[in-house]
């Protein structure tokens, strides 16, 4: 194979020629056609750092749309099923968008930059779908994924490393909040999101100046413990905090080759998403529907496990009966309990129904067959009050 | 007068575990703490601005995970941040580092020997095995041997069989085990000086065994049957120092409404009619209760609280020869910025770890020695480690904290009693040592507390210093801890029982005995023989 190939056949991010030194581990993962580290040295060492320092992930390849234009607020409140007005410029919002059916496309968050002037962060490529919700408006909506490169810095010292990066004003941005700083010349766009549960911030900057800011906070945080990251460790993170995930938890209905894999946000826990006091948006009528007949047939649920074998792809048993399915599952060390995340028939879906999960773990190449007891709990599993303090 | 259900005498670590069981349980449980602070040796102190100490324990792995999420502990805040292995620091710079990964720990051995860097593994495989014989037994009581024929081998074997998948063979190894030296135990696998020293550390912490004294490879096995997350034999920080454990057990107990008192000093046990009844405060306050439950070491509630007219003279002398011989110093130091090492290994992991300054065999036994002729080792062992290195709120921004555990180190100096001049001819020894692989380190220092065993014992309450309130060697193990006969957190009045760790499974930051004296205590409630 020649050279040329190898090179390019996975991008690098604006970050890779930091991460890859660090790297120890060699384990690369790949993510929108990009490498990314999936662990830098010991994914323990790097899931305490959020927990108990600052740590720092690249999320550049995460999709990115600037959507503008007269009708921008118009078009974002016919995408989504929450109501934009409750998002005034200089804050986002956590969102999910359906189809005309009320079937989960994605969840993603929202920035309200301007009036009329968002930026929306997503996983998967939407491009055709918002184009179509965008027919009549007076709209223009851009991929700009590779014009900005961005950093999650999380933990519960991340506040500090960024007040000793010298942004001024930082300790009083609020949950969800949006804020404008200049870093050696550059625009830099901070946001106090994130995926990990935990009190932490979005970094966004042009690609350009990535080295630049990556250094900086590297430095800044040098007294905190900030510690770079890989996708090993923020999947642990993510799950603790009850976060779902497109592709694990669930399959977006623009992906979804069966009918029947598709989920409606009552599904997924994310009826709180949907506000149906709103005059119009997309799958409106067929969610309003769906509230009108009991809600729908499954529901996603955090599990809390006997044991310390993670339930990994488990099926979920009242009795006799397979009532559900673990769609994600982990020994949380930082609760020392056993949790999953599972989709289980709407009836069970209640702390009161007696459970188990059937868990095959292997031990010394013999598997076991373990039947463990579980229960349902109130998702998140971990939320520190300092997520939103 | 309020009758509590339970009245806990010291709110150590284990005073709490069982203080929150039994209030958890719906009992109205006291616990009565003669410091300010709660914890006893599991405790964090700021003696310094910005730095916290954990003055006495320092680090986690025997804390049970089944108490921890029994009780819910991280959500009273407790975090066990884990670390990577030991660093051995060898006096021409080299060093000798172990990893979690085991690829990585094979590569380091090798360069000490090449047959070592496969013993390793051997040896690890080895310890498991032991600790998983020994782990069900941790969070049981251990059963009583003239009803339950344990001295009987085949009983053992039984156990070994049904608990751990081990051969007759592999039992006859664990009885070895529980009886023979380290050296002997290490001899059988290892040939590298630094290898040997580097694990022969753990079976002499804490205990006035030396390395080559038979019982000693026990120590090691006690240090190593821990978890961290399932991963057995690693060591952790708790986020914010060893208090955060105490203050976690503290909250999971007063969730359930008991009442913990601090400086209230019990002075004496009160007797009516053979039974325990309840106990009289230094001020002279009494509270009375239904169980009285101590915390403390078996010399403290026998000899000193209790009014030996109650106890019987079989049972004093018991008392009297249960063997509680402090060996164990420490220093804690507030340091101005990172201590610059002589070894640098190339990924800083090891650095945040347990770090040891080499010392062969030999020169443990004669460390040892020292503390036989009653003076501390003049070349001391000593086992070191920076938690603000992983856990930034120990100490200012950019500043460290350091613990410095010492071992060997006498409770009585054959020339006269401790004073601030021993005190600080100590402290030089232990910072001569240091310097040694840590050349800066005087430079570094803003504060720095030392603890002589008599200081332990002083302010801590563990007599003689000792940490594990009382040795761990198999004539004070299991059913025979802390003696013969009493072994089931039972004492010999009636209503009276002990939950620290002067009984089964033994010391160490671990809940067990605390967990287990609640559990023995329910069963009577519910048997009614306490109501
Ligand atoms: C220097 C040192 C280092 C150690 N390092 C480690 C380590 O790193 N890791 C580890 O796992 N273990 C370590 N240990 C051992 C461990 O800390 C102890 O075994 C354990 O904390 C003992 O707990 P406990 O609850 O059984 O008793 P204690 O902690 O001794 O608690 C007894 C309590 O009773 C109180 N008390 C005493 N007398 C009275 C009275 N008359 N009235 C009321 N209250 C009273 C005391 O103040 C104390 O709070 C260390 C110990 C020491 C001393």
């Amino acid at each position: 194979m020649s050279e040329a190939i190898t090179s390019d056949f996975l991008m690098k991010t604006p970050f890779h020629a930091r991460t890859a030194p660090l790297c120890l581990s060699g384990k690369w993962g790949r993510w929108a056609g990009y490498s990314s580290v999936d662990c830098f040295y010991s994914v323990t060492e790097e899931y305490f750092a959020v927990r108990t320092a600052a740590s720092l992930f690249d999320m550049s390849p995460m999709i990115k749309y600037r959507v503008t234009g007269r009708d921008a607020a118009r078009f974002v409140n016919r995408l989504i099923t929450r109501d934009i007005g409750a998002c005034p410029p200089g804050h986002g919002l956590y969102v999910c968008w359906c189809d005309g059916d009320g079937k989960l496309i994605e969840d993603g968050t929202v920035f309200r930059l301007a009036e009329n002037d968002f930026q929306i962060n997503t996983a998967e490529h939407n491009f055709c779908w918002f184009e179509d919700t965008a027919l009549g408006l007076d709209v223009t909506i851009a991929d700009v994924s590779e014009e900005f490169a961005a950093l999650a810095l999380q933990g519960p010292l991340s506040r500090l490393v960024l007040e000793r990066l010298g942004l001024t004003g930082i300790e009083a941005m609020p949950y969800f909040g949006l804020a404008w700083f200049t870093l050696d010349e550059a625009p830099l766009l901070v946001s106090r999101t994130g995926f990990t549960g935990d009190l932490g911030y979005e970094l966004w900057i042009e690609p350009g100046r990535a080295e630049m800011l990556w250094d900086r906070l590297m430095a800044a945080g040098k007294d905190y413990r900030l510690t770079p990251i890989g996708a090993a460790a923020l999947e642990m993170v993510r799950i603790e905090a009850g976060l779902i995930e497109i592709g694990f938890d669930y399959i977006g209905a623009e992906a979804a080759l069966r009918e029947s894999r598709k989920r409606s946000p009552y599904e997924l826990g994310l009826g709180w998403l949907v506000d149906l006091k709103k005059s119009y948006f997309v799958g409106k009528r067929a969610l309003a529907e769906e509230k009108r007949r009991g809600g729908p047939r499954w529901r996603l649920v955090g599990l809390e496990i006997e044991g310390n074998k993670p339930a990994i792809e488990s099926f979920i048993y009242r009795g006799r009966t397979e009532v559900g399915h673990v769609t994600s599952a982990m020994w949380s060390p930082t609760l020392k309990k056993n949790i999953a995340i599972a989709v289980l028939e709407a009836p069970y879906a209640t702390p009161k129904a007696d459970l188990w999960a059937e868990i095959w773990h292997p031990r010394e190449l013999e598997i076991r067959k373990i039947n463990a007891p579980c229960r349902v709990v109130r998702r998140p599993f971990y939320d520190p009050p300092r997520r939103k303090a | 007068m309020k009758r509590y259900d339970a009245i806990v005498i010291g709110a150590g670590h284990n005073g709490l575990t069982a203080a929150a069981y039994l209030a958890r349980a719906g009992k109205s449980v006291v616990v009565l703490e003669r410091r300010p602070v709660i914890g006893g040796a599991a405790v964090s102190e700021e003696l310094y601005p910005g730095f916290t100490y954990s003055s006495c324990s320092y680090v986690s792995s025997l804390m049970r995970p089944e108490i921890m999420r029994g009780l819910d502990l991280p959500r009273y805040g407790l975090q066990i941040i884990p670390y990577e292995g030991i660093l051995t620091i060898l006096p021409d710079g080299d060093y000798l580092a172990s990893y979690s990964d085991p690829d990585l720990t094979r590569r380091e051995n090798l360069r000490h020997s090449k047959r070592d860097a496969e013993a390793f593994g051997r040896f690890s495989l080895e310890v498991l095995r032991q600790c998983r014989f020994i782990k069900p037994m941790l969070l049981m009581t251990p059963p009583d041997p003239t009803s339950f024929k344990l001295d009987d081998i085949r009983g053992l074997i039984w156990m070994g069989r049904k608990f751990a998948d081990l051969s007759e063979r592999q039992m006859y190894d664990v009885m070895r085990f529980w009886t023979m030296s380290c050296a002997d135990f290490l001899d059988e696998y290892f040939e590298s000086e630094a290898v040997k020293g580097q694990l022969a550390g753990s079976s002499i912490i804490g205990t006035a065994l030396g390395p080559r004294s038979p019982g000693s490879a026990y120590i090691l096995l006690h240090h190593y049957m821990g978890e961290v997350d399932g991963d057995i034999g690693a060591w952790g920080y708790a986020r914010g120092g060893m208090g955060a454990i105490s203050r976690a057990l503290a909250g999971a107990a007063q969730a359930h409404d008991c009442e913990i008192r601090t400086e209230a000093e019990v002075s004496q046990i009160i007797v009516k009619g053979g039974k325990a009844v309840g106990v009289a405060l230094a001020d002279g306050e009494e509270v009375y209760g239904t169980a009285i439950v101590s915390n403390l070491d078996p010399k403290r509630t026998f000899l000193k609280l209790m009014p030996l007219e109650h106890l019987d003279d079989t049972f004093i002398d018991q008392v009297r020869n249960f063997k509680i011989r402090g060996s164990s110093g420490k220093l804690n130091i507030a340091l101005d910025g990172w201590p610059e090492f002589i070894a640098k290994p190339p990924i800083p992991a090891p650095l945040y770890s347990s770090i040891q300054i080499h010392r062969t065999l030999d020169d443990l036994e004669r460390a040892y020695d020292d503390w036989k002729n009653g003076m501390w080792s003049r070349h001391p062992y000593l086992d070191i480690v920076i938690p603000s290195g992983l856990d930034p709120t120990m100490a200012p921004p950019g500043k460290h904290y350091m613990s410095v555990f010492v071992q060997y180190v006498p409770p009585k100096l054959k020339d006269g009693p401790w004073d601030d001049a021993k005190r600080s001819a100590f402290a030089d020894t232990v910072i001569d040592t240091l310097a040694e692989i840590c050349p800066n380190i005087r430079d570094l220092i803003l504060h720095m507390q030392v603890r002589s065993p008599w200081d332990l014992e002083n302010e801590v309450g563990l007599t003689e210093g000792n940490i594990f309130q009382g040795e761990l060697t198999l004539d004070q193990l299991m059913f025979n801890r802390p003696f013969p006969g009493y072994a089931q957190y039972r004492g010999p009045l009636r209503r009276l029982y002990m939950c620290g760790s002067c009984t089964h499974p033994g010391g160490g930051v671990m809940g067990a005995p605390g967990a287990n004296a609640a559990r023995e205590i329910l069963k009577d409630f519910k048997r009614r023989i306490l109501r």
